[in-house]
C-alpha cells in the first residue's frame, strides 16, 4: 500500500465490501427465510399420515411432552409461590391482600403460564428435537430413509411438529395450574389470606374466554413457533458436530425471541382496550 | 427392448456449484454383476450413487436404470423406482432409535401391508442371513462396527431388491469383519439374482469379489476392466492403486510452490 | 393395536393436561358460575356508568345473579345503556331498581339490583326505569372540597 494513494483508493473501496457483506447477509437472511417457509409448508403438507399413524405422534409426545413434566410442575410450583410472595407484599400496602388469587391467577393463565412454559419448552423438547434430527442427518439415517422410497419429512419432521403443537398447550395449562396451586401455598396457607376471598375474587375476575382460552391460544401459537423453529435448524444443520451444536444453540435463541415477540403481538390482539 | 444393462450413465457430468466432481462418465452395469467403482477418497464415487438413487441430478447426460431415465421421474415415480433399489451407506445410517428388528423391518411397515407375523418370518430370515438373528432386540448403540454394517446390509436388502449400492462398505473394519461383509455381498447379490454396486477404495477385499471394475478419477473414468485385467494392468494409475504406491499419477503432494521456494532458500531473506 | 408403556405415559400426560386445563377452567375461572345460556336479559339507563365493564357481575342482596352483556351510548337520550343478562332461576319485579356500586374502595364495579313490590315481573327485553349511577369518586371528592370550602367561608 503506497501511503499517497492509501486512502483515497481504500475508503470508498471499504465502504463497497461493507455495503456489499451487509446485502450479502440481507440476502442470505431472506434465503433462509423462504427456505424455512417451504419447509413449514411441506410439515403441513405431510402431516396427513402423521395423523394415519397416530402411534408415531405418540411416540414423540413422549420425548417432548412427558419428558418435560418434571422441569413444567416444578418451575410452574416455584414461580407461583414466588408470585405469592412478592404479590402479598405489594397488595398489603393498599389493604387489598384478597385480591392475591387474581393477581396470581391473572399473570400465571395470560402471561407468565404460556410464556415461561413455552422457554422451558424451547430449552428442553426444542434443543433435544434440533440435536435429534442434526444427528440424523450427520449419520445419513434422513438420506437413508429417501433412499428407501420413505419421505422423512412425513416419516420423522412432521410427527415431531404435530407432538410438540399438542403438549405445549397441555404443558402451560398445567403450568399455570400448578403455579395457582403455589400461590395458593404461600398466599392462604403460610401467610394466611382468607381461603375463601383468594379462591372467590379469583373466579369473579378470571373469565374463562377472555382469559383461559386466551392463554391456551398463546401456547398453542407459541408451540407452533418453537417446533417448526426447532425441526428446521435441525433439518438445515450442516452435519457436523459442529453444526448441529451451532443448530441446537440457535433452537433455543430464536425460539425464546419468537416466544417474546409473539407474546407482545398477541397481548396486544388479545387484550386490547379490555379490563 | 429389453436391456442387459441395469445401469447406465451416458456423458453424465455433475457439479456443486461450480466445483465440478463429474466430468462426461459413460458407464454400464449389466444385470447379475457386481461392479465395483473405485478410486481415491473424494472423487465423486459416491455422487455417482447418489445420481443413480435420484437424490441428486446430472448437469448434463442421462442416467439410465432399468430403461428410466433416473432424473426425468417425478416424485412418485423416483420413490417407486426407489422401492427396488437398496442401499447400504458408508456407516451403516442404521434408525438409531429403533431396535435392529425394528430396522430391517422398517421398510416392509412403511411400503407394504404384510401382517406383522409374515414380517416378523421376514425379518428373521434377513437377519439369519447376515448372522444376526441372536441380535434382534439389540439398538444399535449395542452393536459393532462391523456388526451394524451387517444389520444395515440386512435392511438394505429387505425388500428384495434389483439394484443393491454398497458405499464404501469396507470402510474401517477389522479384517474378519471384512472377509464376512465381501461374501455377503457376494453371497446376497447371487442369491437374490440382484446386480450389485460397490463403491470402494479397498482393492484387495474388492478385486476378490466382484465381476468388473471401473477406475473414477478426477471425474473422469480412466480404467475399467476385470479384476484379473487390473491385476495386470500397467497403467500407471490402476498400478499405483492397485499396489498402493505413495507417488505417481496421482501425487504425494498437494499442490504447492516450488519447496526451496517456500522454506525462502536462495537468498531471499538479503 | 399393541400397548407399549410409552403409551401410558403419554395417556397420563394428556389426562394431566387436560385436567389441569379443567382446573383452570372450574375452580380458577367462573366458567362454574352462573349459566349464562339460560338467561333473560333487562336493560337499563344510567346518566353515568362510572367504570363498569361488560362482564362486571350483577349482583342482588350481595349474591351474584347475572352479567353485564353490553354497554353502549344511547345518542338520543344522551345515557348509557347497560344490558343485563339474568339468571332465569330468579325473577325480580318490574319495579326493580338497579345500582351501579362499588365492591370496597377501588375495587371492581357491579351492578346492585333491589327488587320492589310490583307482582309483575321482569321479562325479556324489559327496562328497569328506577336506576342510580354510578358514584364517581372524582365528583365525590370535589364535592367535599367544595362543601369544606363553603362551610369554611361561612365560618368567617
Amino acid at each position: 500500500m503506497t501511503p499517497i494513494c492509501g486512502w483515497a483508493g481504500s475508503m470508498p473501496s471499504r465502504l463497497v465490501k461493507g455495503v456489499e457483506r451487509i446485502g450479502h447477509r440481507v440476502i442470505d437472511a431472506l434465503w433462509r427465510l423462504g427456505v424455512a417457509s417451504r419447509f413449514f409448508v411441506l410439515i403441513l403438507l405431510h402431516s396427513g399420515s402423521s395423523f394415519r399413524r397416530i402411534h408415531l405422534v405418540i411416540k414423540e409426545l413422549f420425548s417432548t411432552g412427558v419428558l418435560s413434566l418434571i422441569i413444567i410442575l416444578v418451575s410452574g410450583l416455584f414461580v407461583g409461590m414466588v408470585l405469592g410472595m412478592q404479590g402479598y407484599d405489594t397488595l398489603q400496602r393498599y389493604g387489598s391482600e384478597e385480591a392475591l388469587g387474581v393477581m396470581v391467577a391473572l399473570s400465571l393463565v395470560r402471561e407468565l403460564g404460556p410464556v415461561v412454559a413455552a422457554l422451558l419448552f424451547a430449552s428442553r423438547a426444542g434443543s433435544a428435537i434440533t440435536a435429534e434430527i442434526g444427528l440424523m442427518k450427520a449419520t445419513e439415517q434422513l438420506s437413508a430413509m429417501e433412499m428407501m422410497a420413505v419421505n422423512p419429512i412425513a416419516r420423522v419432521v412432521a410427527p415431531r411438529f404435530w407432538a410438540g403443537v399438542i403438549s405445549m398447550p397441555l404443558l402451560a395449562a398445567m403450568f399455570s395450574a400448578m403455579g395457582v396451586f403455589g400461590g395458593y401455598l404461600v398466599g392462604v396457607k403460610l401467610i394466611g389470606v382468607d381461603e375463601g376471598s383468594f379462591w372467590s375474587q379469583m373466579q369473579s375476575a378470571v373469565d374463562f374466554h377472555q382469559d383461559i382460552l386466551n392463554g391456551i391460544i398463546k401456547s398453542f401459537v407459541f408451540g407452533v413457533a418453537v417446533t417448526a423453529i426447532a425441526l428446521f435448524e435441525g433439518y438445515d444443520a450442516p452435519p457436523t458436530a459442529e453444526g448441529v451444536s451451532g443448530a441446537t444453540t440457535r433452537t433455543v435463541v430464536t425460539s425464546s425471541l419468537a416466544i417474546l415477540a409473539l407474546d407482545f403481538m398477541l397481548t396486544a390482539f388479545m387484550f386490547r382496550g379490555e379490563g | 427392448m429389453f436391456s442387459d444393462n441395469l445401469v447406465e450413465f451416458q456423458n453424465v457430468s455433475f457439479a456443486y456449484g461450480k466445483r465440478p466432481i463429474l466430468k462426461g462418465i459413460n458407464m454400464t452395469v449389466p444385470r447379475g454383476k457386481v461392479v465395483a467403482i473405485m478410486g481415491g477418497s473424494g472423487c465423486g464415487k459416491t455422487t455417482l450413487l447418489r445420481l443413480i438413487g435420484g437424490q441428486i441430478r446430472p448437469s448434463t447426460g442421462t442416467v439410465v436404470v432399468d430403461e428410466q431415465k433416473v432424473h426425468e421421474l417425478d416424485a412418485d415415480g423416483l420413490y417407486h423406482m426407489r422401492r427396488r433399489m437398496g442401499m447400504l451407506f458408508q456407516f451403516g445410517a442404521l434408525f438409531t432409535d429403533m431396535s435392529v428388528y425394528d430396522n430391517v423391518a422398517f421398510q416392509m411397515r412403511e411400503h407394504t401391508d404384510m401382517p406383522e407375523s409374515v414380517i416378523n418370518d421376514l425379518v428373521l430370515m434377513k437377519l439369519h442371513a447376515v448372522g444376526l438373528r441372536g441380535a434382534r432386540d439389540l439398538m444399535p448403540s449395542e452393536l459393532s462396527g462391523g456388526m451394524a454394517r451387517r444389520v444395515a446390509l440386512a435392511r438394505a436388502v429387505a425388500l428384495d431388491p434389483m439394484l443393491i449400492m454398497y458405499d464404501e462398505p469396507f470402510a474401517g473394519l477389522d479384517p474378519i469383519s471384512l472377509g464376512v461383509i465381501g461374501n455377503l455381498i457376494r453371497r446376497l447379490n447371487d442369491a437374490l439374482g440382484a446386480t450389485s454396486i460397490v463403491v470402494t477404495h479397498d482393492v484387495h477385499e474388492s478385486l476378490e469379489i466382484v465381476d468388473y471394475v471401473y477406475f473414477v478419477s478426477d471425474g473422469v473414468i480412466v480404467a475399467h476392466g476385470t479384476p484379473d485385467e487390473m491385476r495386470a494392468s500397467d497403467k500407471p494409475f490402476v498400478h499405483q492403486f492397485v499396489h498402493g504406491e505413495e507417488d505417481g499419477p496421482v501425487p504425494f503432494h498437494y499442490p504447492a510452490n516450488a519447496y526451496d521456494a517456500d522454506l525462502r532458500l536462495g537468498g531471499q531473506h538479503a | 393395536m399393541e400397548r407399549t408403556t410409552i403409551d401410558l405415559w403419554v395417556g397420563l400426560f394428556v389426562l394431566l393436561g387436560l385436567g389441569a386445563i379443567l382446573v383452570l377452567a372450574l375452580k380458577v375461572g367462573n366458567l362454574g358460575g352462573v349459566n349464562m345460556s339460560d338467561a333473560y336479559s333487562v336493560r337499563a339507563g344510567f346518566s353515568n356508568i362510572g367504570g363498569l365493564k361488560v362482564r362486571a357481575p350483577v349482583k342482588s342482596a350481595g349474591v351474584v345473579v347475572g352479567r353485564v352483556s353490553d354497554v353502549h351510548f344511547d345518542g338520543e337520550r344522551h345515557e348509557a345503556v347497560v344490558i343485563l343478562k339474568l339468571d332465569k332461576q330468579y325473577s325480580f319485579s318490574r319495579d326493580t331498581s338497579a345500582s351501579i356500586m362499588t365492591s370496597g374502595l377501588l375495587g371492581e364495579q357491579y351492578v346492585a339490583l333491589e327488587t320492589g313490590g310490583d307482582s309483575a315481573q321482569l321479562k325479556e327485553g324489559d327496562k328497569i326505569k328506577i336506576t342510580q349511577s354510578a358514584v364517581v369518586l372524582e365528583s365525590l371528592i370535589g364535592q367535599f372540597l367544595y362543601n369544606k370550602a363553603a362551610d369554611g367561608g361561612e365560618g368567617k
